[in-house]
This record gives structure tokens, sequence and C-alpha cells, in this order.
């Protein structure tokens, strides 16, 4: 098994036309990943050639659903229409929608995960690389060629703290990886990971990346606390950040958290995870734990 | 001033007479009042006003009136004189380059509103008091009954029936309540359209004839809604800018100064964000070596990004080495060590401080290769990030 993604999704890309959407829908195919069609209004009807094979381009993501049967949507539409390609996605009742678009402003991120409540649709991001569930399928710009399947599973605000955490175990291999991205609002969250991988059997352990801002970490660790029987182990990145400077403290009253670090490091080991100081200390704590 | 989420979104606080004009656009009263850099000008503003005025130092921190920033002034000969004496003023190291001269007014009573992110919950929140005037956070630590919390559904935002909910969850008298929930609307149409992530009104204050007024307010943007709010540009202050993060910013480089030694170059932001703790880590054993900056050259890290990063961080004098920190993901390593190679032929004689290099994933022995054959002599390739923090922390020391 993995969370989220598995070798039976069907995968449509928004914004497959743009330069970005064309370039990684060639690694995800590459890379094995059943992509099923695009969405353009503009270009509904055509088709996209990727190496010979033809992937045809529909209107919206209702019709693409309907004809192909896709489940899962990563999203590369530029900021701008961001907001209503994700809404679309939502409407349409898919399951997952990835959204890859860095920059969304951070009303937009409100209102669709807003709109999102008690529907049907998991967003992952925005401003995220996406998941993989290596050697079954993968949803974003994740390299594939990293690491194989196998029994970690990882949930990481940072992209490239992810690869570099896969390259780390490698040769153990992972479930599934995903990157939730760091943006103030997100879709999936690092307790919606943790659920799914303890709910996961293939998923022997569970790699936790967390950074400073916010107190998704601290909220992790009381989550893990009460319901994660899995060994995980965590790395935070950020404490030689400069802090945000605000005028106000309105946003600190509100988070009940001083965000730093440390904070979230010690929050983390008072729930009983092992916390790294560096990513390859962390990776050792995970050969420790799992005996690799 | 520049705030950041981890490093990654960025959000601009507003001066106050830029929150000030901000809120008038939106119809929000305020006082009549307008902003000065010199005493000359503080005088004229005063002049046209007509009545005793207020001169505030714009700057962004609290504790202004404490600091001497915030003078009364009967006429427009006296604000002059307050004006020269609060230009130039040193407030918490900020430096007072504008004064505000608005109407002065007597106030009945002060009331706190404001609009926020809430990250936590992935909502907006409305937070309201009648106890307004002292600093928020003291009132939520002191009297948090007194603070109204209300969450805003961003679908449905704030109309005149949410807007009375929120003011009669706060208890505010009943010869006010219309022209709050008038303005709480106003307030929400600047937070909304504007793209705030905060719009705090304190004091919100009630005038002696009944009037109230939004008489100090702080503003806080989004600046990746900048593609849709041409008019935002030039509300940043690029004058109070490290004059390296300004060169960097010139050049579309997200770094950050720092207090450190060892410069720093990495790609996503969460790696950087890694690699100086990893440095600061590492540099203990070297006397307290610390990293220089954060700089993240993104996903690309092409030649020309690798040698504009390069440039800024070899111009910092207190830079005393390199960490280059790679991990090629999308970016094949090869390409990486191409770009380092050519940026130090683009910089020549500028490259003169040591550069530790450590490439890890896609393409990796290629990259390697590359870096060995171009033998550059102040390149060192160390295989470990932990080691190479060493590395270039030792080099710092």
């Amino acid at each position: 098994m993995s969370i989220f993604l598995n070798e039976n999704s069907k995968v449509i890309v928004q914004g497959m036309t743009g330069s970005e959407g064309r370039k990684h829908t060639q690694r995800m195919l590459t890379s094995g990943t059943a992509i099923v069609g695009g969405v353009n209004p503009k270009k509904a009807g055509q088709s996209v050639d990727f190496d010979g094979a033809g992937v045809p381009v529909f209107g919206n993501v209702a019709e693409a659903m309907k004809e192909t049967g896709a489940d899962v949507s990563v999203i590369f539409v530029p900021p701008a229409g961001a907001k209503s390609a994700v809404i679309e996605a939502v409407d349409a009742q898919i399951g997952l929608a990835v959204v890859i678009t860095e920059g969304i402003p951070v009303h937009d991120s409100t209102y669709f995960w807003a709109h999102a409540q008690g529907g049907s649709t998991r967003i992952v991001g925005p401003n995220c690389p996406g998941l993989i569930s290596p050697g079954r399928s993968n949803a974003g710009i994740i390299p594939a060629n990293i690491t194989k399947q196998g029994r970690i599973g990882l949930v990481s605000k940072s992209g490239t703290l992810t690869y570099q955490m896969m390259y780390e175990l490698r040769d153990i291999g992972f479930s599934t990886a995903v990157g939730i991205g760091g943006d103030p609002v997100i879709g999936t969250t690092h307790i919606d990971c943790l659920q799914a991988f303890q709910d996961d059997p293939e998923t022997e352990a569970i790699v936790m990346i967390g950074e400073i801002g916010g107190d998704a970490e601290e909220r992790a660790a009381d989550f893990i606390k009460a319901n994660v029987t899995k060994p995980v182990v965590g790395y935070v990145a950020g404490f030689t950040a400069p802090e945000g400077k605000t005028m106000g403290h309105a946003g600190a009253i509100v988070s009940g958290s001083s965000g730093t670090a440390q904070a979230k490091k010690e929050a983390l080991e008072a729930a009983g995870v092992r916390v790294g100081k560096t990513p390859s200390e962390t990776a050792q704590l995970m050969r420790e734990l799992v005996g690799a | 001033m520049r705030v950041r989420w981890g490093l990654r979104c960025l959000f601009v606080d507003l001066f106050e007479y830029q929150a000030r004009d901000l809120l008038a656009s939106h119809g929000v009263p305020v006082l009549p009042g307008g902003v000065a850099e010199t005493p000359e000008q503080a005088e004229a503003i005063a002049r046209e006003i007509g009545t005793t005025v207020v001169v505030k130092a714009q700057v962004k921190t609290g504790g202004r009136g404490k600091a001497g920033g915030v003078k009364l002034a009967d006429d427009a000969d006296a604000a002059r004189a307050r004006a020269q004496d609060i230009l130039g003023l040193d407030i918490k190291g900020h430096i007072t380059h504008r004064v505000m001269v608005a109407q002065a007014s007597d106030i009945a009573e002060e009331y706190y509103f404001s609009y926020l992110l809430d990250r936590a919950n992935r909502t907006f929140l409305a937070m309201a008091s009648v106890e307004g005037g002292m600093e928020i956070e003291q009132l939520a630590v002191e009297r948090p009954e007194a603070l109204a919390r209300i969450p805003v559904d961003a679908t449905t935002g704030v109309d005149t029936a949410k807007a009375a909910e929120i003011v009669d969850a706060a208890g505010f008298p009943a010869e006010v309540r219309d022209q709050v929930v008038a303005i709480a609307v106003q307030l929400w149409d600047v937070f909304a359209k504007e793209d705030a992530t905060l719009v705090e009104v304190n004091p919100l204050a009630k005038a002696p004839d009944g009037t109230v007024l939004a008489l100090d307010a702080k503003v806080t943007l989004d600046e990746n809604a900048r593609f849709r709010h041409a008019e935002h540009e030039g509300l940043e202050d690029t004058a109070a800018a490290d004059p390296l993060e300004a060169a960097a910013k010139e050049k579309d480089l997200n770094y950050v100064k720092l207090e450190g030694e060892v410069g720093i170059i990495g790609n996503g932001a969460g790696l950087v964000m890694s690699t100086l703790d990893v440095v600061a880590y590492a540099g203990e054993e070297f006397g307290g070596v610390k990293p220089a900056n954060f700089l993240d050259i993104g996903g690309g890290a092409s030649a020309e990004v690798m040698a504009n990063g390069l440039h800024i961080i070899l111009s910092d004098p207190a830079v005393k080495s390199v960490f280059v920190n790679v991990f090629g993901g999308i970016t094949a390593c090869d390409a990486v060590a191409n770009g380092i190679v050519h940026a130090l032929q683009l910089l020549g004689d500028e490259a003169t401080k040591p550069l530790v290099v450590r490439l890890d994933g896609n393409n990796v022995e290629e990259g390697r290769r590359i870096l060995a054959d171009a033998n550059h002599p102040l390149v060192t390739l160390v295989d470990t990030m932990d080691g190479a923090a060493r590395r270039a922390a030792e080099l710092a020391a």
C-alpha cells in the first residue's frame, strides 16, 4: 500500500500545455504515472504529444474525469488562474488535487481551502513538490529516480529537504513521500499524513520534516502522542533563520506558539519523536529504528 | 519591513500614513492629514488643517510615543518645530525619515478592531474590543474575555450582518454600534480587496461629538498578490533595506543578510534553512562561526544565477568562506557544476574567498567530475552536507 496515490491512480494535469506543465507531465509519464489527460479550455479536443504518445486535452476537469475516470489532478496553472483551477477541480469532486503553483496569494488559498470543506477533494499544497509513491505513481515534480518503493513514509514542508531525505534513505525506500508545502495556508497537513501513514500497513516508520513558522509541528506532536504508534523521527529547519519582524503581535496571539524551530523540536521530543540535528543525523536515527 | 513566514512568503508592512490612505480610499473615516519629509512640508500641512495637529514619526515599530516620536502642535509654526525634533529620531533602531501631520482629536473612548489571517485554522479572523488603546497582546493576556474573536469564512466574507455579529460580540455601546458596523464592512473591503493579511485599527476612537474614527492603523500586504495590485508598487520601503539585500532584490534573488562569516548558497528554502543550521552547528567547534546569509537560488541554478549569487556574497566583507550546498532534484548536478565553474570565470579576480561545494542527487558523479577537472584553486569538493559545513566553518574560523 501507499497513501493518497497508488498504481491505479489516473492523473490529469491542469496547465499541461504550459511550459512547466508540459515538462513535468513528461517526467511523470517517464516515471510510469498514468497520465490520462490535460485540461485547457482553449485547447479542448487537441492532443499533446509526449514521446509519441498522445495525451488528450479536455475543456474542463469534470469532462476529463467523465471521459477518463481520472481521480487525481496535478495543477500547474499560474498564480492568477490557480484559484479558479482548484475550485474547478473541487467542484468536479476529484479525489486529490495537487497544487504545485508557487506564489498564490494567501486570500486565494484560504478561499479555495474553505470552498473544499465538506466536499470530496483532498488538496495537497499549494507551493509544494507534490507526492510520490515510488514505483507506482508520481503526482508532481519530485524526481522519481532518487529512490524506490519501500517501508518509510515521509511528510515534509520543504521540497529540497524531501529530496535530500529520500536520497539519504534511498536504499530502504519509501511507501509515499508527501511534500505538503510551506505556505501559510495549505490543504493537507502533517497530521493528515501522519494519520494516513499510521493506517497504511506498508509503512513501518515515518519521517516528519518541519520548519519555523506557524504551529503545525506542535499540533502534529500532540497528534503523534495521542494517535501514532509507529516510530517517528523528525527534523526541523530554521534554528538560525531570522525571526519574522512583525510590527503588531496580533498574529502571535492567534497562533498561540512562538513558531521557533526550538519550540517545535521540544514539542516533538516531548511526544517521543527523535529529532535529528541535521538531515543526515535524522536519516541515521531512522536507520537505527528500522534496523537498516 | 518584510515579514516572512519561514522565509517563504513575503508580507509587507505599510507605514501608518500609507495604511491611513488605504483605509480612507475604502471610505473608512480618518482625520485630515498628510505626510512630510521636511519641517517645511509639515508646516504647510498643519497650516492647511488649521487646527491643533499631531506630528507622528513614521517608523515600523511600536513605542513611538515613549520615544518622543508623537507630539502635539498648536499651530503651523509649532508643527514645523515638532517635525524638526522628530525627523531623524532613532526609535528602536529605526531612523525617522517621515512624519505624519494629522488633525488632533479629543478622544472620548478608544476601541480596537482587526482582521487577520488565522493560519492555524486556515481562515480569517476578526478581533474586536471596546477596550482599545493599549497593546493588543497585553489585552489578550490580561483580559481575554474583553477581546472578541470571530472567524470569518473566506468564501462569504463580511457583510452588514456578519459585521453586526462581530460588533455585538465585542459589546460595542448602542450609540456607536451602527457606525462601527459600517466601518467593519469598510475594513473588510480593505482586507479583501487589497490582499492584506492584517488590517488593524488601534485605536478606533470615539470623538466627543460621537463620531467614530480610525486614528492609527497597521496594514500588512501579501507580496504574492502583487500581480493584481499595480497600485501597490512603491509602498515597500526599499530605503530601509540592507544594501546587500537591495542589490540581491534587483537581481531577483531571495537573499537575507545575517550576522556571520560563512556565505551560503543553496537551492530550495528548506534546504537553505537547514544549511544555515548545519553550519551554525558545525561552527560551534570553531569559536562560534555562523552563517552570513540566507540565499536560495531556486530550482534552476543556472550559471548566471549562480554568478549573481556569488557576486552578492563575495561583496559582503564579513564573509570569509562560502558554502555552496545543492541537491540536484530537477536540476542535474552537472548543470550546477558547470554553473559554478562558469560563475567563477565570470567573477574572475573578484572571487577571492574559498568555496566549499557539496553536490548530491541527480547526475552527481558527472557534476563532481566537472568540478574536479576544473580544479579551481578556491574550490573544495566535500561529499556530505555535514562534512562540507564543517569544512566551510573551519575555513571561516
